[in-house]
């Protein structure tokens, strides 16, 4: 990562942005999150649950109209922010004091700017495409109040964290997303393999919360504000090394919420949950955070180059990681999964390269919401016609059964394998660009994970679409209904469009003001690697092809695999590791600590109450409660005191 | 007349009160040893009045005869109460202070 | 220093006898003696008025409250001398010894100052010079003294008075408890008869005759009747010849001499007046002869 160092960087261009007042539609800004926030609390503390009242069969649709309402609300101001000058495009609403203790002051403020203008379009957009293809697909389920209301609550706390101007507000929605999804992925709580897919997913976002929950404290205590403008402008005066251990930690908590290694392990199981959770929550919007984070925090890794690489090296990893769990897979929602995992490495790997990748981190990660939440819809559109199956083994030659389902995941897998034309091919191409702009290795690890990315989604299309049918029986594939192909065929269009987006470079002017602007020269021409990123994916493409296309798919899974594929299979081991590393000594401990508190602690505290308790059962003795033993001690206390008298005198 | 056979025979007659205390049951008889005890003690002021030659160990004596009286009043009370309640009068029977 | 001599051995001995004696009355009068002994060792040394109190408030008074409470007690009683808590004896004995040997070497081996001797304080008279600190230098102390005594007397007061726990029985109720009783146990519930009076005789130790000639128990005290001089014959010879003498005069006095002169049950004398079924106890009786006895309990 040599050439990391000699890049030159632009650190006072964050700290250039002046945030304005809050006037006319951006006043209302605060709408956005309260409208699903009060749809949330209404649906979920609303009358008693299960008794079918109004809100059991109407609820749903209050939560997709909340989300609905937030997306327009979001939009308006999006279209004023267009209007905006571009010096007044950062904009900021204190509604109220949270905390106020001593000089430390938080206050509840929307800050709203580029960054978060695309980020409330894409949660609210894809969000309420989601819950409208949620009513059809949780239309049986009894509780899809709750569903709707957990949902609901997940994009108000969403926008909680994108629309924070302070580190703990920020928190505050970074710890709601989290409860969000950690209540969604267990939403069928009768499963047990939910739950404790819910409970993991907890636990593990809980180390990466410490990190982030470090850093914001780490800024209270050298700069003494968490505001986050404000911790911009002086970590510039900071040490070298308050901008590194920053800069670490919140990677550490930006890993956590986006299942980057080496906290991936959560994001595979998280599968256990509804699919739409899948696609809004683990795939679209709340595993790109960390994303978020780090490009928020530009001006912290702007100074850090340790930090940076650290972000470029876990996204490189995440990346193949990722791609290598998704090759393996047969479920189709954790090869998705995989894929996803994979494509947060390339926006890591982006976010880590400075101002010259964060635009086209931003840029992939809106184009991934699209395609990616696109295809996890079209995976559950096949869920839904094939009795909930998730084994693409048993899959096969659904393209005639399911022409919109179909056409709308091809359209999200042309999109992620980067086919020309297709939003993926613009974002992923200026990734790995960038990538190899800055660091040939960072660029390769990004050129080879389009290669594999090409290959396994090839072969997820392949197993499901294409080939024998492979059908349990008493399966009868169908097309979903309207209410859920309407949302696919919309994120279809903006899989297949949402590249538009860099014409003429408008996200990277866009953003500019946000996080800086770079550009590296490439040592070839940028048309040498583009093709070159073409051949890969053809490669890949053909790959998988010559696979699985022109042989027969097992309808098993075959046992004598490479070790590749049996590494994948157990997502390379992570959770083998974690045990290894983590849960067995942590038992141990926890074990030895009981130990030593019921043996040492307990026993010395037992042990003292007992000795007094001894001592005055003996000293009980000395009370028989006979006058005369009484005198006889009075009697011989006047011996010893007389014969003490007489030793005074005496000496 | 010597003094110190007046101050022995008063220690001696303090020692057998004391251990008469210590060893009688009947409270009756303890009283009596308490008194006993207490006349050794007059002795022992009387015979220092004679020695220094002014009347203060008499006034002391007096004084302890005065509080011996009111003593056993009470005392002799107290033990008609209790001899009222246990129809005993031993020591050793009002020992309810006891573990 | 004779005198001293003679008496301290008594004092010794009578102060050992309270300790050891059984008997608490033979306690006291050992105590008694001691204080005898001790009023005459102040009038040895110049103390007459501490003489004269020892004599009148202790052997007189505070001795006299302790033969009266050993009254109340109980006089006759023994007490054991087995000790019953374990060591106390001991423990006695070691203390004791070790205290008294102890005071009495420290005495021995102190030195006192030429002895003064009361002959200046004493010379307008013992009981001047006490009366002259008295009410000078101990004046408070004194008053103080009259309140402690004050407080004791009424302290004795309250410690030996017996509340009342239930109403003060009327006439009335105890003579429903006595026919209560008489019906239940028949309990005579009248006055036992007096005894019997004889111009010749004390008439204290003599029985009441009954109409047939037969002595009336309950006449007679018990505790004479349990020392055993209670005359149950009820003719001394003198008067068993004058008896014989009016027999021999008419053979209608044969039925005196033939009536038993024995000691009969209690209850012989007015149970003669009494209807006979009313002898048996209440419980034998049949059931439609109760009314009275009903009435009775039913009040």
């Amino acid at each position: 990562m040599t050439s990391l160092s000699t890049v030159v960087l632009a650190a006072s261009e964050h700290a250039d942005v002046v945030p304005v007042a809050a006037d006319g539609v951006f006043s209302w800004l605060w709408l956005v999150v309260a409208i699903p926030a009060v749809s949330a609390a209404i649906l979920l503390i609303g009358d008693g649950a299960g008794d079918h009242g109004p809100l059991d069969r109407f609820g749903h649709l209050l939560g997709t109209l909340a989300a609905i309402a937030s997306f327009v609300v979001g939009l308006v101001a999006f279209i004023a922010l267009l209007g905006q000058d571009v010096a007044e495009r950062a904009i900021t609403h204190d509604l109220w004091t949270w905390m106020q203790v001593g000089g430390f002051d938080v206050t509840m403020s929307v800050y709203y700017d580029q960054l978060a203008a695309l980020f409330v379009l894409l949660i609210t957009g894809v969000g309420s495409l989601i819950h409208v293809y949620s009513i059809g697909y949780m239309a049986d389920d009894p509780r899809k109040r709750r569903f709707f209301g957990f949902l609901n609550l997940f994009i108000a706390a969403m926008l909680v964290l994108v629309l924070a101007g302070d580190y703990l507000v920020l928190f505050l929605g970074w710890e709601g997303v989290g409860l969000a999804s950690y209540l969604l992925i267990g939403f069928w709580q009768e499963k047990r393999s939910a739950a404790v897919a819910a409970k993991k997913a907890f636990v593990v976002n809980r180390v990466g919360d410490l990190g982030l929950a470090l850093g914001i404290m780490l800024m209270f205590a050298q700069f003494g504000t968490t505001n986050i403008h404000d911790v911009g402008l002086n970590v510039a005066n900071a040490s070298q090394g308050v901008a590194t251990a920053l800069g670490l930690l919140l990677l550490l908590g930006a890993c956590g919420k986006s299942a980057q290694v080496p906290l991936q392990s959560w994001l595979l199981d998280a599968m256990e949950g509804p699919t739409p959770v899948s696609a809004l929550i683990h795939a679209a919007t709340m595993v790109t955070a960390g994303v978020y984070l780090v490009v928020r925090s530009a001006a912290i890794y702007d100074l850090s180059e340790v930090a940076r690489t650290a972000v470029v090296v876990v996204g490189a990893v995440t990346l193949l990681y990722g791609a290598w769990i998704g090759c393996a897979k047969d479920d189709i929602k954790k090869a998705l999964a995989g894929s996803t995992m994979s494509q947060i490495g390339y926006m890591m790997l982006a976010a880590g390269l400075g101002p010259a990748g964060y635009a086209f981190a931003i840029f992939h990660l809106i184009t991934h919401g699209f395609f990616k939440a696109n295809m996890f819809l079209g995976a559950g559109s096949v869920m839904h016609g094939m009795n909930d199956d998730v084994d693409m083994r048993h899959y096969g030659a659904l393209r005639t059964m399911m022409p919109v389902t179909f056409v709308t995941f091809a359209m999200g897998y042309l999109a992620i394998i980067g086919f020309p034309g297709f939003s993926g091919f613009f974002s992923k191409d200026k990734v790995i660009e960038a990538a190899f702009a800055t660091n040939f290795w960072a660029g390769l690890a990004a050129l080879v994970g389009a290669g594999v990315t090409a290959f396994y989604m090839t072969r997820v299309m392949i197993m499901t679409f294409f080939g024998e049918k492979r059908w349990r029986e008493g399966v009868h594939p169908h097309e979903s209904p309207k209410i859920m192909t309407v949302p696919l065929i919309v994120l279809a269009a903006l899989s297949v469009g949402g590249g538009a987006l860099l014409f003429s470079s408008w996200i990277v002017d866009w953003l500019a003001p946000v996080t800086g602007e770079e550009h590296h020269e490439l040592p070839v021409p940028p048309i040498v690697i583009t093709a070159i990123i073409v051949l890969v994916v053809a490669a890949g493409i053909a790959l998988a092809y010559v696979l699985f296309g022109r042989r027969a798919i097992p309808d098993t899974a075959p046992q004598k695999v490479s070790v590749f594929t049996r590494a994948g299979r157990a997502d390379l081991y992570g959770d083998a590791v974690n045990e290894a590393l983590f849960m067995r000594p942590g038992q141990y401990l926890t074990r030895s600590l009981v130990y030593v508190d019921g043996s040492g602690i307990d026993g010395a505290v037992n042990g003292t109450a007992e000795l007094v308790g001894d001592g005055a059962r003996g000293l009980r003795r000395l009370q028989t409660g006979f006058v005369r033993t009484y005198a006889a001690e009075i009697f011989g206390g006047a011996l010893v005191l007389v014969l003490a008298l007489l030793a005074v005198n005496l000496a | 007349m010597n003094v110190e056979p007046f101050i022995g025979l008063s220690a001696l007659l303090f020692t057998i009160g004391a251990v008469g205390v210590l060893v009688r049951r009947n409270a009756i008889i303890v009283f009596m040893c308490v008194e006993l005890m207490l006349n050794a003690c007059n002795l022992a002021f009387v015979t220092f009045a004679r020695a220094n030659g002014n009347l203060d160990g008499q006034i002391a004596a007096f004084f302890v005869m005065v509080v011996a009286a009111a003593e056993v009043v009470v005392g002799l009370a107290i033990i008609v109460s209790i001899y009222r309640t246990r129809r005993s009068a031993s020591v050793d029977d009002a020992s309810l202070l006891k573990l | 220093m004779t005198a001293f001599w003679l008496l301290a051995p008594i004092m010794v001995v009578a102060a050992l006898g309270v300790v050891l004696s059984r008997k608490a009355v033979h306690s006291a009068l050992c105590l008694a003696v001691v204080m005898i002994s001790l009023a005459m060792m102040y009038a040895m040394q110049d103390a007459p008025f501490l003489f004269v109190v020892q004599i009148i408030v202790y052997t007189g008074a505070i001795m006299m409250l302790f033969l009266f409470v050993l009254m109340l007690v109980g006089v006759d009683k023994t007490d054991s001398l087995v000790e019953t808590i374990p060591g106390q004896r001991l423990a006695a004995a070691v203390v004791g010894i070790l205290f008294g040997f102890l005071v009495v070497t420290v005495v021995a081996q102190t030195t006192v100052g030429p002895v003064i001797g009361l002959g200046d304080a004493n010379a307008d008279g013992n009981v001047h010079g006490l009366a002259r600190l008295l009410f000078n230098r101990y004046v408070f102390v004194f008053e103080a003294t009259s309140a402690l005594l004050i407080t004791a007397a009424l302290g004795a007061m309250v410690l030996a008075h017996r509340e009342r726990l239930e109403p003060k029985p009327t006439q009335r109720e105890l003579a429903l408890q006595r026919m209560q009783r008489y019906a239940e146990h028949g309990e005579h519930p009248g006055n036992l008869p007096t005894p019997g009076v004889y111009a010749r005789h004390n008439a204290v130790d003599v029985p009441a005759l009954l109409p047939d000639g037969s002595p009336a128990e309950s006449s007679t005290s018990k505790t004479l009747r349990d020392r055993g001089v209670v005359r149950d014959g009820a003719f001394s010879g003198d008067v068993a010849v004058t008896l014989r003498k009016l027999e021999s005069d008419g053979p209608e006095r044969g039925v005196i001499e033939s009536a038993p002169i024995s000691v009969t049950g209690p209850r012989a004398p007015k149970d003669g007046a009494a209807h006979p079924a009313d002898n048996r106890p209440a419980e034998d009786r049949p059931a439609d002869d109760r009314p009275a006895d009903d009435e009775v309990t039913d009040r």
